[in-house]
């Protein structure tokens, strides 16, 4: 979504210096990054109004869209028909969520010294159960500390 | 009530999301699918499959058809817009102190997203069940699916719309 963005923003609302801050600290935030982008584009324009308006222009067509897709799909998910589709589109599914862990630790330079970090988090939400709210706040506790020591060093 | 505890779930998702959708879907899996018990895995799996049909970003999709499946089209409303809020206040209020500790806190964005991956692979791991994987070919679509994204760089649409077929062929 973020190419769409810039085309259609940079010029007429932003230039190009503005929208590669905005995403920079869109990206700094938790949350939806297209939705993070128009926050801070909006607000930019016009303050709070702004930012109400363009969250809500990028959320709203997805919304409608998917709501139409759930009333259509809650009447057809007995359907044998659907039921087959879906037996052989949900092993895909697992596949298409496994490329992105490849491709990020890729991209993310993970060695053999930090690949631990990794499985250790994978194994704790698979098996364990650990919801991942603990886990991300378990990492940014660690890493503020031991950024702090590494600093003081 | 339904409604609250949507708009808690969500508001915490989105609170603590980091890593974009796909690590959202370890969020909503640990919250409703394993927390809260509002949809089965297959269930789950099939939204994570309309909303890569879908266009739009995939965290507005999960939480929407999420929402809609456990309260209707007010549930849908209420965990699209709690999804949203953290970030919103987050982002008016400190955004540039977010984006300041980037550079302060390098090595706990480091950490993130090491950990991100970990959390993307247990989304993976955890749709590895009975529920997905009925028989050998399950796998073997699996293992082609992979394949097409990985090695031959196929789209998730094209992928999704051609194990789609292959489902009605094979059962």
């Amino acid at each position: 979504m973020l190419p769409l963005m810039e085309r259609e923003l940079v010029g007429p609302y932003l230039s190009k210096q503005d929208f590669l801050d905005i995403t920079a600290v869109a990206q700094s935030a938790p949350g939806i990054m297209a939705i993070n982008v128009a926050i801070l584009t909006g607000y930019r324009l016009c303050r709070v109004p702004g930012a109400c308006a363009a969250a809500l222009g990028a959320a709203l067509p997805s919304f409608i869209i998917i709501l139409l897709i759930a009333l259509f799909f809650r009447k057809f998910a007995e359907n044998p028909f659907v039921q087959r589709v879906f037996m052989g589109v949900r092993p895909a599914v697992v596949a298409l969520i496994l490329v992105p862990v490849f491709t990020l630790a890729k991209s993310a330079g993970v060695t053999l010294k930090t690949v631990w970090v990794c499985v250790a988090v994978a194994l704790a939400v698979w098996l364990l159960k650990i919801s991942p709210v603990y886990v991300v706040l378990v990492a940014v506790l660690c890493g503020v500390l031991f950024g702090k020591k590494e600093r003081a060093q | 009530m339904i409604y609250w505890q949507l708009f808690f779930t969500f508001f915490k998702i989105g609170l603590f999301n980091f890593g974009g959708g796909y690590a959202m879907i370890s969020f909503l899996q640990n919250e409703v699918v394993y927390k809260q018990a509002w949809l089965t895995t297959a269930q789950f799996t099939d939204i994570v499959a309309i909303s890569q049909v879908t266009p739009g970003p995939v965290g507005i999709n999960l939480a929407t058809y999420t929402g809609y499946t456990t309260g209707g089209i007010w549930g849908a409303g209420i965990s699209t817009l709690a999804v949203c809020l953290p970030s919103f206040i987050l982002l008016i209020l400190a955004g540039k102190f977010l984006f300041a500790t980037r550079e302060k806190y390098s090595l706990a964005w480091r950490i993130l997203r090491l950990v991100v991956i970990g959390l993307i692979a247990a989304a993976a791991l955890t749709l590895c069940n009975g529920e997905n994987f009925v028989d050998f070919k399950s796998v073997l679509l699996c293992a082609g699916a992979f394949l097409a994204v990985w090695k031959f760089k196929r789209g998730p649409i094209t992928v999704l719309l051609a194990s789609a077929a292959l489902g009605l062929l094979l059962y």
